[in-house]
């Protein structure tokens, strides 16, 4: 990477500011996959596992799945927060390889939250 | 309390605010100051609504009008509309309200309403691993305007101003700990990062440094060039290897990118970082101890003066801050101080992360406005204790240094100054909820059995104290308490609170003070009455069936690894004593509560109890 300047960082901002909120890059869903000491020892990485086959199995192209640290409810882990274009997202909990499964076809691709798995809906305060 | 005549409730969740809930609210203020509606309206920042794709929202009570993707050009318009002719604005206005979601909303749910998050702003969002996904977060602005617009004195005035108090457990101002270093001379000064979490309880700082390794890079770039440091080091315990991998791996991608190394970010500062791995000892989170591990000396801590701020790391000027305190240096920086006191109370402004842990439904990390009580952090947010019937008992906070809070104190607000009044303090954060189950005695004990292991050995009154206090307790819990014991530990504590070198054993005692001073009836109970009520000390206790409870289920019998229960089915079962080794097992598995926890029965030493005085048989 190149050596960055202040303009530079605005640039980034804004490009990745627009694939984050989904609102560019032709993404339909983002799948986050939370990866903290307290994830990965709950199954995390078999969740990740589970949610790659389902995704090539699919052959779907615009969802996008991403790492991120511990979501803070570490008693329900594994949790994954769903994101899909134009939606609040919804976090789950208490995943199993067979949950996230459903939770890929209902809620990723079918558009319909599970209702059952999950634990709440929009995003944490902040500011 | 001044009223008003409408409430403009903005949503202040992660989706929003990215949409810009900071600039149309500081709009919104300006226009509602220039109509003169300021006294009449109040504007307040909430909670997720769940309508982020739409954001910035905002709820207008007492009408209940719901207005959606605000812009700073609309507002005068809406204000004008509104709030000075009353006729609500219809472009903005939401208009199908969804159907009403069956999962909850954030706002729903204690656990996340009560929270705001500044420390961990970034939590479960981005990808630790992407500098790009950081920067979209606002990451690094902060540092780029203290090195580019900003002298160290503006940066010192607004850490100042803002009142934040070091996060790692003694809550000292930071701005001023930074003014120190910064008008000490010297031709080198460090920049230190206090990564070396050890309290038994405690991992905020571990789960910042993996989920938000930039925050904290950033706050050490614009705390050296606070005190003009062109070096920096992060101190963290190799206990952390999923930490130190993303710490690492931040760090070589900020020297690739000119945001760590020579003329950063286009500036003419220039800093260089990196990582030292802590053997784990927990005396090595002390400052000096902390500094003489990173010169490769064994870590042992030194009299202070002179501070670390005059001679620190290689006797040069250095400052140290913990973690949490470092991750909000970027948005104070960018917001100011003003906006750092809306959180939290005088003294003790701002949020403050927990992570709450033992016997409560919602282990996990949590962030709150300081000032909020204890209670709402454990019963609301925690979930209250994580078996039912179970009643709650104390929350241990501070750690090894600090001590347990009992249900009579949790109304209290949790600021640093009222957490002390209560004998605990308030730590690096970790809380740990005990339920009745839990014998304060043998939790007094653990943690000094801690300090004990962890004490350095170079001064006496740690090294040794700690160990004869650690003595008397195990004698305690083993049934040779005597008469007497409450006293004199209560003396030694204060003699090795008074003479000990170092925090580790200036503090090592108030697991015990605290306990003392809330369960003295436990620690009389296990000297006078060689009862153990909550059946830890299996020396002091025996269990016992209630015939009218029990169903005869079998469980208790089933379980014993004694054969010590016998009983026919569905008929009441009975405990053989002369078996029993009081491992518990009974009392865990019976659904009916029939297990009753009595005194001993009989004694398991012969040795020592011998000199015991009136010990019951």
């Amino acid at each position: 990477m190149a050596r960055l300047t202040l303009d530079d960082l605005k640039k980034i901002k804004e490009k990745q500011k627009a694939t984050f909120t989904l609102r560019e890059g032709g993404y339909r869903a983002k799948i986050t996959v939370h990866m903290g000491t307290c994830g990965i020892a709950a199954g995390a990485r078999e969740i990740m596992t589970a949610l790659m086959d389902e995704i090539s199995e699919a052959g779907v192209e615009d969802v996008i799945t991403t790492t991120s640290g511990c979501a803070g409810l570490c008693a329900r882990e594994p949790m994954v927060t769903v994101e899909i274009l134009n939606k609040p997202p919804v976090k789950y909990g208490d995943l199993t390889d067979k949950k996230i499964k459903e939770i890929f076809r209902e809620h990723v691709l079918g558009g319909n939250p599970v209702e059952k798995y999950a634990l709440v809906i929009g995003s944490e305060t902040t500011y | 309390m001044e009223k008003y005549r409408a409430n403009l409730l903005m949503c202040a969740g992660t989706g929003c605010v990215a949409s810009g809930t900071p600039k149309v609210r500081d709009a919104l203020k300006a226009e509602l100051e220039k109509r003169g509606l300021a006294e009449e309206i109040k504007i307040v920042l909430t909670g997720c609504n769940g309508f982020c794709a739409e954001g910035p929202v905002m709820l207008v009570y007492p009408e209940e009008i719901f207005y959606q993707n605000l812009t700073v050009e609309e507002i005068p318009k809406l204000v004008e509309e509104h709030f000075l002719k009353g006729r609500p604005y219809e472009k903005l206005m939401f208009k199908d309200i969804e159907k009403k979601h069956a999962i909850p909303l954030m706002n729903d749910i204690p656990f996340f309403k009560h929270q705001v998050l500044r420390v961990l702003r970034n939590k479960g969002l981005i990808d630790p691993e992407s500098i790009e996904e950081y920067i979209a977060r606002d990451g690094y602005m902060a540092a780029a305007k203290a090195l580019n617009e900003m002298t160290p004195a503006d940066i010192i005035k607004i850490i100042k101003d803002a009142g934040l108090r070091g996060r790692g457990g003694a809550g000292f101002p930071t701005g001023l700990k930074w003014e120190f270093a910064s008008k000490s001379e010297a031709d080198q000064k460090y920049m230190l990062c206090n990564g070396d979490e050890g309290d038994p309880g405690a991992f905020m700082d571990r789960s910042v440094m993996e989920a938000d390794p930039h925050s904290v890079i950033e706050g050490m770039i614009i705390g050296a060039k606070a005190i003009g440091a062109s070096k920096g080091v992060i101190y963290v315990r190799a206990e952390y290897p999923l930490a130190v991998e993303r710490l690492q791996k931040a760090i070589e991608i900020c020297t690739e990118s000119g945001i760590l190394g020579d003329n950063i970010l286009g500036s003419d500062f220039s800093f260089d970082l990196e990582i030292y791995l802590g053997a784990g000892a927990f005396v090595c989170g002390e400052e000096t101890a902390l500094m003489r591990s990173i010169e490769g000396q064994r870590g042992m801590p030194r009299p202070r003066p002179p501070f670390p701020a005059h001679k620190g790391l290689w006797d040069k000027p250095s400052v140290l801050n913990n973690v949490e305190t470092l991750a909000q240096i970027a948005p104070t920086i960018l917001n100011g101080a003003e906006w750092y006191r809306t959180l939290g109370t005088e003294k003790s402004a701002g949020t403050k992360v927990f992570a709450l842990t033992g016997d409560i439904r919602n282990v996990g990390l949590v962030e709150v406005p300081m000032g909020i009580p204890l209670r709402t952090i454990i019963y609301d947010i925690g979930g209250g204790i994580n078996k039912k019937k179970k009643k709650f008992k104390s929350v241990q906070m501070g750690g090894p240094s600090g001590g347990c809070i009992p249900e009579s104190l949790l109304d209290i607000p949790v600021t640093y100054e009222d957490i002390i009044k209560t004998g605990a303090i308030m730590g690096s954060g970790g809380m740990v909820v005990m339920d009745e189950d839990t014998c304060m005695v043998s939790t007094a004990k653990f943690f000094l059995e801690f300090t004990a292991d962890e004490s350095c050995g170079k001064c006496t009154p740690c090294r040794v104290g700690t160990r004869v206090m650690l003595d008397m307790l195990t004698d305690i819990t083993e049934g040779r308490g005597r008469e007497g014991d409450i006293e004199t530990l209560e003396d030694l504590s204060r003699d090795i609170i008074a003479t000990s070198l170092c925090g580790l054993g200036q503090t090592a005692p108030n697991p015990v003070l605290s306990t003392i001073r809330y369960f003295r009836h436990e620690y009389e109970a296990h000297i006078k009455e060689h009862w153990c009520h909550a059946g830890i000390c299996s020396n002091l206790c025996s269990f016992h069936i209630n015939e009218e409870l029990c169903k005869g289920c079998g469980a208790c019998l089933r379980g014993c690894p004694q054969q010590a229960v016998v009983g026919e089915k569905k008929k009441p079962h009975r405990i053989i004593q002369e078996l029993c080794i009081q491992c518990r097992t009974c009392y865990d598995a019976c659904k009916f509560g029939s297990i009753e926890i009595r005194p001993a029965v009989r004694k398991k030493t012969t040795e020592p109890a011998a000199k015991d005085e009136g010990v019951k048989q």
